[in-house]
């Protein structure tokens, strides 16, 4: 669906971005991860051309990004700000209409779609008469999530989309976010440097330094099989939550004792160790769960997760 | 002064024609002007918003035209686009860029640089960005410029009626010329009433909400073009040839009303000021002009006077005029003033005049010449036994003989000299004496009788065309009312005339006041 071919960028004689390649599949979530300087916005905004790259080329649905016309490429890639960049002097239903505004779509067509989006994203029907500036943060950046997904775009390309917003708010957000169904379909490249962040969204997470891509990988391969010792450096600090984050009771089944209590709640496998210790944390006894359709579930508490867990982490390390 | 002055909103009611029209003509330049600072202003701001490194060479340029004096900028002004409207709105655009071009390039620098990015990154083209983004959200800021400019455009715009521009400067310098307070008043309150309203009206403009803005955005230029329009009304002209008059002509008895009154002279007549008055008639933008019959342009740009058949102009004798205060205070003084009277005739102070007016010698030299010549001149003392301080009005000649007195009195005394010249009129100059700021100037007897004593008209017509009593009379007036002296004449008589180019004048077989009267009934 994307894809950069040795692509370099520099800026006054530094080197930002140094023969960068890679691939993202339709539908992929690919987060780019790294300090701050490390050259992932400016390898974000080389997808819709917001920057033209020095050398190398940029490849999407097959054609070259730089022999199209930039506006036309730009209304069809969603863009979503760290702050939002929500016009001012808009309404939050003008910022919203300002794709399909520009697409010449029809009046009615624009507002139908601007109403659905809002009532996906929680804003309430009133605010589309409001201005940016009436609304609080993590408001806000759902306006720019609405405007950037309003033309149902194939491509969304997002920096550091919750950045500005408190912790409190940047979780809640996140959840919501993952659990949108507009965005399941979409190729995504999003840029964060917040590492919990790109563990809990990433299909693939791109590790950037200094320019250049030191590992691209699922999660568990850059906490399994670190390419390098930067990346286990990156990770070191918190690195118990992020393996408790991406594993999951699927990935526990075979450490887990055969026992079925019937006072289990039942949960999916998908669940990862978090959420689980989360689920006990809050009251529970026991969660249960089945490996697929077939298979007979297992009932586990709190006990047998961390047992489970622990016997799962040093077989893992050590294939 | 003693018979009962008419008020302010007399004035004002009488001449209510005059006000009117003149305030139209202050709005249209203001406003016509104002429409091309921002038709040539918003865009260089918004090209130097996009290139940033000119940006420092175009606001240094734009600043630097705005320092430049007001009058010098309308006296440049007038060789390359002669006088009236077309000069006149050109320096007020020029005044008026500075603020409009800084302002319109801060406003869009000022926008957030995501906002412009978001916009960019929608999918907008660069045009879409500038009329969608960057100018709605830098339009309170380039409205905050306009507002200065149109301040500033109305205070600037009293000075056009110097180049015959019209607009309420004609109240406000006639009004100063002509030691009447009401005209000042009747100009002046209406220049500064424009300025507080037009800029209450951009205050409210903008801090309008935005949205209703936009609409506003397309209804600003057509305000302003109709504003403006006020001005280009055509206007009826009355005559083949133009005049071109001081402000304070206009008003004098000894003047334009004399002129109409007398002769029955019709004319069309601009207003302007007689620094430029000259050079416009020599350039032919005027044909007549209300000259002085001593200034020395009249040889230097070839003019000729007209003869005043019946004598409306009243003999314009020079004098020093002294407060008796300073006479007690400076024993000396009367005797060393007195020096120079009789020494200059008409013709040696045209020659004078010329010398300065259009050799550009200065004052200084001129006068230690003829100092030298008459054997007046000697050095300083240097002397330290008070201040004497010299008055002249805003011409040539006042300069010359503030510099002769100032020699004669070093030479002569232990006195030392400050002199105050260039003071803006007759009103000015007078208000100075009678305030202790000055100890003496020179004026004119003509000058005495009409516009400071004025009185009853049968009295001066009596007296007008005789020197000898007209100098009488204004000598024991002023020691009765004013407490101020007039010393002996110098010998000169520099009086009101009208004057033509001599080449017209022959082509036209125009010689006399009475003849050109006829001229123009003719054609």
């Amino acid at each position: 669906m994307i894809k950069l071919e040795k692509v370099s960028k520099s800026f006054h004689d530094t080197l930002a971005v140094k023969t960068v390649s890679f691939e993202v599949k339709e539908g992929e979530n690919l987060i780019l991860l790294g300090t701050s300087g490390c050259g992932k916005t400016t390898t974000l905004k080389m997808i819709n051309r917001l920057i033209t790259p020095d050398a190398g080329e940029v490849i999407i649905n097959g054609k070259n990004i730089a022999q199209e016309n930039p506006e036309l490429l730009r209304r069809g890639i969603g863009y979503v700000m760290q702050n939002n960049g929500l016009f001012p002097h808009y309404t939050v239903g003008e910022n919203i209409a300002i794709v399909p505004q520009l697409l010449k779509w029809d009046q009615k067509k624009t507002f139908d779609r601007t109403k659905e989006l809002m009532a996906k994203l929680h804003l309430p029907d009133e605010y589309i008469n409001m201005f940016p500036h009436e609304l609080s943060g993590g408001q806000q950046q759902r306006v720019g999530l609405a405007r950037a997904l309003v033309a149902d775009p194939a491509v969304l390309l997002m920096d550091e989309p919750f950045g500005a917003l408190d912790n409190v708010t940047r979780a809640s957000i996140r959840k919501e976010f993952k659990g949108l169904e507009e965005l399941k379909r979409k190729t995504i490249v999003m840029v964060t440097h917040d590492i919990q962040e790109a563990f809990e969204l990433a299909d693939r997470i791109c590790l950037m330094d200094k320019g250049e891509i030191i590992q691209i990988g699922t999660t568990k391969e850059l906490l399994y099989q670190p390419s390098s010792d930067f990346v286990i450096k990156f990770m070191e600090s918190e690195r118990l939550s992020l393996e408790f984050r991406v594993t999951t009771l699927y990935d526990l089944w075979h450490d887990l004792p055969e026992k079925n209590s019937s006072n289990a709640i039942l949960v999916s496998s998908d669940l990862s160790v978090w959420d689980a210790l989360n689920c006990f944390r809050s009251g529970v006894q026991e969660i249960a769960f089945s490996k697929d359709e077939t298979a007979e579930g297992r009932s586990i508490d709190i006990n047998d997760l961390t047992l489970a867990f622990n016997r799962y982490q040093i077989r893992y390390q050590h294939e | 002064m003693n018979e009962p002055q008419q008020n302010l909103w007399q004035f004002m009611s009488g001449e209510s024609d005059k006000l009117l029209n003149q305030t139209f003509q202050h709005l249209g330049l203001t406003f016509i002007s104002l429409f091309l600072a921002v038709a040539v202003g918003l865009p260089l701001g918004i090209f130097i918003a996009r290139k940033r490194k000119l940006s420092g060479s175009v606001l240094a340029v734009a600043g630097v035209l705005q320092t430049i004096p007001s009058i010098a900028l309308l006296g440049f002004m007038i060789p390359i686009l002669g006088i009236g409207a077309k000069p006149a709105i050109v320096a007020l655009l020029i005044y008026a860029l500075l603020p409009i071009i800084r302002n319109t390039y801060t406003g869009i620098v000022g926008i957030s640089a995501e906002v412009k990015e978001a916009a960019i990154a929608m999918g907008m083209s660069k045009m879409q960005v500038l009329f969608k983004v960057e100018l709605p959200l830098a339009m309170p800021v380039i409205l905050a410029g306009v507002r200065t400019a149109t301040v500033i455009n109305v205070g600037v715009a009293t000075l056009a009626s110097y180049i015959a521009a019209g607009g309420l400067g004609e109240f406000i310098f006639g009004g100063i010329s002509l030691n009447n307070t009401n005209m000042i008043l009747a100009g002046a309150i209406p220049a500064a009433l424009l300025a507080i309203i037009l800029d209450a009206i951009l205050a409210a403009i903008q801090k309008m909400n935005v949205k209703k803005f936009r609409k506003m955005l397309y209804i600003f230029p057509i305000i302003f073009l109709v504003l403006g329009g006020f001005y280009l009304l055509p206007k009826a002209y009355g005559s083949s040839l133009t005049a071109g008059f001081t402000p304070e002509f206009m008003g004098r008895q000894d003047g334009d009303l004399g002129l109409k009154s007398v002769y029955g002279l019709k004319i069309h007549t601009i207003v302007i000021s007689d620094a430029v008055m000259y050079q416009a008639a020599y350039e032919k933008e005027l044909d007549i002009i209300s000259g002085y019959s001593t200034d020395g342009r009249l040889k230097a740009f070839k003019l000729t006077i007209l003869k005043d058949d019946k004598g409306i102009f009243p003999p314009y004798y020079a004098a020093p005029i002294v407060r008796q205060a300073s006479l007690k205070q400076f024993p000396e003084l009367e005797g060393v003033l007195n020096l120079l009277s009789g020494k200059i005739t008409d013709s040696i102070m045209t020659e004078l005049n010329y010398r300065t007016d259009y050799l550009h010698q200065t004052p200084e030299r001129v006068a230690k010449d003829f100092l030298i010549g008459c054997g007046l001149y000697k050095s300083a003392r240097g002397g330290k036994k008070g201040v004497i301080r010299i008055g002249s009005k805003i011409f040539g000649e006042q300069y010359i003989l503030a510099e002769m007195y100032r020699m004669l009195i070093q030479g002569n005394t232990d006195y030392e000299v400050a002199t105050k010249t260039g003071l803006g009129g007759t009103k000015i100059c007078f208000d100075a004496l009678m305030n202790d700021q000055i100890d003496f100037y020179p004026e004119y007897t003509g000058t005495g009788l009409l516009v400071l004593l004025k009185p009853d008209p049968r009295v001066s017509k009596k007296m007008a065309h005789d020197r000898d009593s007209t100098y009488q009379y204004v000598s024991r007036q002023f020691s009765q009312k004013f407490n101020i002296k007039w010393l002996k004449p110098i010998g000169f008589n520099n009086s009101y005339a009208l004057m033509m180019r001599q080449k017209q004048s022959k082509d036209l077989d125009v010689y006399s006041i009475t003849t050109l009267q006829k001229y123009l009934d003719k054609n």
